[in-house]
């Protein structure tokens, strides 16, 4: 009786694995966050890069348009899109915060002392944890949002002229 | 031309495969014991005919037919002639074919060296393998056929991703098949020696060589991917746990479990279905790890060119070979005499089969957990190296302690004699540790305990030898082995504990100063190659106090065909430690990002390795010369 259970068991088992891996092979396996777009942020917490405080779902509801920057001194292509984070700057509907990806706090205020601070608001990452929240996966990346914390568009890799053309006529626009 | 050519060949290999299916059990129904010529012919026949079609990709490889949809899609005629002929292998159909001459191969060869086993095991074996390449044969034709024709004929091939273009790579899937499709022999073995009732010590007499064979392929195999990880990925590690590599180490896990136990088998006579598990299981992985990275269910920095077609397939196949073997191994099981000494020989080798067991089932579970989140709660979930590295380094530990208790015990029962020096061992081990502490500054708690760990199996590993020489019955093969585990180990811990990585932009002309080291970007040049440009930098490492003065030249290769960018890193490979330095450009920048690593003992975990799988192959000999 005991063994004919264990087989039962074993069979089920497999059946159910086989099966899992059945509908496994008609789904997406790239990951890709750009269904991200249109969907509502909540339960922000980011820390503030110098100060005691957490930057949340209230903070970031005060302005119209958000671009949360996702950056680090030691990627490449953040310091190639950082004349275009200090055009957008100058935007008088748009507020940007900078978060700082498993960085170094000396070497982050380094770099922004050496290329400028374009960021309003600056938060850190340091053990890139919070930043998977926002369906980050690699940097830097972008997310441009408005105060009801609805992620407007999302941008993977380092913003460029086309990217802060668009972001200036989606501010202005309304 | 060619393309006709190949189909026909593997329409023949088909009615062969049928005919000695039929033949064989023709043979099982009139209960004759006898494996005839004809049998054998008819196999012969079906090694050379398989080879020979693999020959024929080869030439269109090699003469770059576009008239074959796989040469047109993996090469191109400026590929040099090494890395065309690799291409054969470097894609799905091709390497399929591989596959087949394999389990063909195999199939002969243990028809052949098994002359004085019973008949009827010969020919279920026989049978089973036949089945086993008659389902892939299928899957090459219906699904996979590497002859497909292509119309009009293309110009040019579209070429072969450049990071497979590298000597480790042109070898690495060659021995993994040998190491994953070898594994189907003793697969058939076991489903045979059920079906014809023979078990025990004989059993495991015929298929022990032919699990260290694909031990030692899957162990080499492993190695030679894990190199030119190291060589071509450029991020200076030579293992991320990432689902292909996964997917070759569960076979490994289940191989190393089975050869140890048929050990037990062989002595002993005893965990007779514990090794029929052991073989099934072996294969069965195999072929859901083929499933898994084929089939493109999960993403993988491996990009294998993925079609769910082919994964309905494989595991169309897979369901029917589990089902059946599982059904077939429920109609024959009985539950055995486990009742061992504790303190033996083949309690420890339990022990080792449960550690494997143990990782097989943590490696298997966070490389298909991915799926399962996904199909049923809809969440996209990734695993990666700091799972397994909790889960898997504190047990590592005990298993080390275990390894270096275990070939010291003997068979049956033991008796705890040498507990002192043991002891004298153990001191010895946290003594080195502790100076290794002093040389190296601290490091973390568990990190303390891995290498003393393996220092203590080092320590009494090298007693082993010392003891055993003194015998005549040396067993050297387990005394490598294991001692290459422990050192394998040991560089692995301190390696991990002791290497450096920093990450930096510079320009031509500009200087880093980290710790003792300056980096100088001396100057870049533009050079050009037959099948790629490249842009290599010059960089000057120096180093004062260690008077060390190397200079490192890491490139950024442009590839045209396919148009691809590839960053080769730079490595000074060394006694005790390697440099190794990767450049990548920024756009629109005159920065470049650069990479500094030092990673010490790189060069003797390589040479573990080799070491460890040399163990197998000592076992091999002298198991063939015991014969003989």
């Amino acid at each position: 009786m005991k063994i004919k259970l264990v087989k039962y068991i074993v069979v089920i088992f497999f059946l159910f694995v086989i099966s899992v891996f059945f509908i496994g092979l008609k789904k997406d396996s790239i990951y890709n966050t750009q269904g991200l777009v249109g969907q509502k942020l909540t339960e922000i917490r980011i820390d503030h890069f110098s100060e005691k405080k957490i930057i949340n779902d209230e903070d970031l509801k005060k302005s119209k348009f958000t671009l949360i920057n996702f950056w680090a001194s030691w990627c490449g292509p953040c310091r190639e899109e950082h004349s275009f984070l200090i055009k957008l700057n100058e935007e008088k509907n748009l507020r940007l915060i900078g978060v700082n990806f498993k960085d170094k706090k000396n070497n982050a205020l380094k770099f922004l002392n050496e290329l400028g601070n374009p960021y309003d608001d600056l938060a850190k990452d340091e053990l890139g944890k919070h930043s998977i929240g926002f369906g980050i996966y690699g940097i830097p990346e972008s997310i441009l949002i408005n105060n009801n914390l609805i992620i407007i568009k999302k941008f993977v890799g380092p913003l460029n002229e086309n990217d802060l053309n668009l972001i200036k006529e989606t501010i202005n626009s309304k | 031309m060619l393309s006709n050519l190949g189909n026909i060949i593997l329409f023949l290999n088909a009615l062969i495969t049928l005919s000695i299916i039929y033949i064989s059990i023709q043979k099982i129904k009139i209960k004759d014991q006898v494996v005839s010529k004809n049998i054998y012919q008819l196999s012969l026949f079906q090694s050379t005919l398989i080879i020979s079609s693999f020959f024929i990709l080869v030439i269109g490889f090699v003469t770059s037919d576009f008239s074959m949809i796989t040469v047109y899609q993996n090469s191109h005629t400026l590929k040099p002639l090494i890395y065309k002929i690799s291409g054969t292998w470097g894609n799905h159909e091709g390497s399929l074919l591989l596959w087949l001459i394999i389990l063909s191969l195999f199939s002969f060869l243990f028809l052949v060296y098994n002359k004085s086993r019973p008949g009827n095991f010969r020919i279920y074996t026989l049978i089973v393998q036949n089945i086993l390449i008659l389902g892939f044969l299928f899957f090459l034709l219906f699904n996979s056929n590497p002859f497909s024709a292509i119309s009009p004929i293309p110009k040019e091939g579209l070429g072969l991703n450049p990071i497979l273009q590298d000597p480790a790579l042109a070898i690495h899937p060659p021995l993994l098949y040998l190491g994953f499709v070898g594994s189907s022999i003793y697969f058939s073995a076991a489903i045979a020696s059920m079906l014809a009732n023979y078990p025990g010590k004989l059993f495991a007499q015929s298929i022990k060589n032919w699990v260290l064979i694909s031990w030692w392929f899957q162990t080499v195999g492993i190695l030679a991917g894990s190199i030119w990880a190291y060589y071509e990925l450029g991020w200076g590690g030579f293992w991320f746990w990432d689902p292909v590599e996964n997917a070759s180490l569960l076979p490994w896990f289940a191989m190393t479990a089975l050869f140890h136990s048929l050990l037990v088998l062989e002595k002993r006579n005893l965990f007779y279905f514990w090794v029929i598990i052991l073989c099934i299981l072996t294969f069965i992985l195999c072929v859901t790890g083929t499933f898994l990275v084929r089939s493109g269910i999960l993403n993988s920095v491996h990009t294998f060119a993925s079609d769910p077609s082919r994964g309905i397939y494989i595991l169309f196949f897979l369901s029917f070979l589990i089902l059946s073997s599982v059904f077939i191994l429920f109609k024959k099981f009985q539950t055995g005499n486990y009742k061992i000494n504790t303190n033996s020989k083949e309690t420890y080798i339990l022990v080792n089969n449960w550690f494997m067991i143990f990782y097989l089932i943590t490696v298997l579970l966070g490389t298909i957990y991915p799926i399962f989140t996904e199909v049923l709660t809809n969440h996209k979930v990734s695993v990666g190296p700091p799972f397994y590295n909790t889960v898997i380094i504190p047990i590592v530990v005990l298993f080390l302690i275990f390894m270096s208790l275990g070939p010291r015990t003997k068979w049956i029962k033991d008796r705890f004699q040498d507990f002192f020096l043991l002891i004298k061992l153990l001191t010895g081990s946290i003594l080195v540790n502790f100076f290794i502490v002093i040389f190296f500054k601290s490091y973390s708690l568990l990190s303390n305990l891995i290498i003393i760990s393996s220092l203590f199996l080092i320590f009494s590993s090298l007693l082993d030898l010392i003891s055993s020489l003194k015998r005549t019955n040396t067993d050297f093969s387990r005394v490598i082995s294991h001692l290459s585990f422990g050192f394998l180990i040991l560089f692995i811990g301190l390696n991990h504990n002791f290497s450096f990585e920093k990450d930096f932009n510079l320009k031509v002309g500009e200087k880093k100063k980290i710790d003792d080291y300056t980096v100088e970007f001396e100057d870049l040049k533009l050079e050009n190659f037959k099948n790629y440009k490249a842009v290599v930098g010059n960089f000057k490492i120096d180093n004062n106090k260690k008077k060390l003065n190397l200079s490192l030249n890491p490139e950024i290769r442009i590839y045209q065909q396919p148009s691809t960018l590839t960053y080769e890193a730079s490595i000074r490979t060394g006694i005790l430690k390697d440099y190794y330095l990767t450049m990548s450009n920024i756009d629109r920048s005159d920065y470049y990002n650069i990479k500094f690593q030092k990673k010490p003992f790189m060069l003797w975990i390589w040479v573990s390795v080799i070491l460890i799988s040399a163990g197998g192959l000592v076992r091999l000999f002298k198991n063939e010369n015991k014969i003989s």
